[in-house]
């Protein structure tokens, strides 16, 4: 099968597990997910993998570590956040600055 | 549309603001590959922001369908804690409600539903229902813009679309980090993420950080600390 035909298959199977999980919630007996090692682990697996996605997204290329345009565009980020910029802002400001710096010609 | 609620104009509100995000993620699934309908059928389908966001991460990055999988699962997991926080507020649910409620159990829906007072199980449904549909609606929309958008302007990364990419998943990250112990959570998932990088296939490491997670929650909290919803 293609790649193209590979994504259609993992978008359905996503879209299969997240609504499963969200149904299940609705449905188990309360008691069930009331241990607090479940809980607490599942509160640091969204944060673990946003960081490591963060992480990946900003200073990775192809498999290789990279520190280019996007280090500032990751600093300017963090000072809107800082600042309680709204999301569509800081997403916006990180773009123009890496798009300013590499039409300047840096990588 | 009458909105003589706090709960409704809650609703409207984060609608709006949530939906707005919808144009980054449309033009980021198309900077990192995917084509208009795959872009839709993610928000359409999936509909949980940091899954759909993880999902087009690691196929961008070259990562096989199969870990893309797994890692926009692991991000969905706390949707299905919502629906056991939600019980009090939204059980019994019967039949196609219950189907409906569960596609549209996100932060945000949770979030304004759990604002309203507590006696008030009238009003927490409402701003359930309102913001989970609300927000379903301009997140789709949203979604084609910003597709239509980045199919537009050509080579994602001299728009500096990549640096938009982290600069999302951050943004999501940082509501969550206001505990010490969750930001050190946080750096070390980053670093063994980086540290992995080289030497696994795309999409892995950030499985592998996941392991950090577990090991986080894995023994009880000391007096005073707080921990992640």
């Amino acid at each position: 099968m293609s790649h193209h035909t590979w994504i259609w298959i993992a978008i359905l199977a996503s879209a299969a597990l997240a609504w499963g999980i969200k149904y299940a919630g609705h449905s188990v007996p309360e008691h069930w997910l009331a241990n607090p090692r479940v809980h607490r682990i599942a509160g640091y697996i969204t944060v673990s993998m946003l960081a490591a996605l963060f992480a990946v997204q900003a200073f990775t290329t192809r498999g290789a570590l990279v520190l280019d345009s996007r280090v500032a565009a990751v600093g300017v980020a963090v000072v809107l956040l800082w600042r309680r910029a709204p999301f569509w802002l800081v997403v916006l400001a990180a773009a123009l600055t890496a798009a300013l710096l590499r039409w300047a010609g840096l990588p | 549309m009458r909105l003589n609620s706090p709960a409704r104009q809650q609703a409207v509100s984060v609608a709006i603001a949530t939906g707005a995000y919808g144009v980054s993620f449309g033009a980021l699934s198309i900077a990192a590959g995917l084509d208009v309908w795959q872009t839709m059928a993610l928000s359409l389908l999936v509909f949980t922001g940091g899954s759909q966001f993880a999902f087009i991460g690691v196929i961008g990055a070259g990562g096989a369908p199969l870990a893309a999988i797994v890692t926009s699962t692991f991000l969905g997991v706390r949707n299905g804690f919502y629906g056991v926080a939600l019980a009090p507020v939204m059980r019994p649910l019967a039949g196609a409600r219950r189907v409906w409620a569960a596609q549209v159990t996100i932060d945000e829906s949770t979030a304004v539903a759990l604002a309203q007072p507590a006696d008030d199980v009238a009003a927490r449904r409402q701003g359930f229902w309102w913001t989970g549909v609300g927000v379903f609606i301009t997140w789709n929309l949203f979604t084609i813009v910003g597709a239509a958008l980045g199919t537009a302007i050509g080579d994602p990364s001299r728009w500096g679309l990549d640096a938009a990419a982290a600069a999302a998943f951050l943004a999501l990250l940082w509501p969550r980090l206001a505990a010490r112990h969750t930001q050190l959570v946080a750096l070390v998932s980053a670093l063994v993420a980086l540290a992995l990088t080289p030497v696994l296939p795309a999409g892995m490491p950030i499985l592998a950080a996941a392991v950090v997670a577990v090991i986080a929650g894995w023994r009880a909290p000391r007096a005073g600390e707080r921990v992640p919803e």
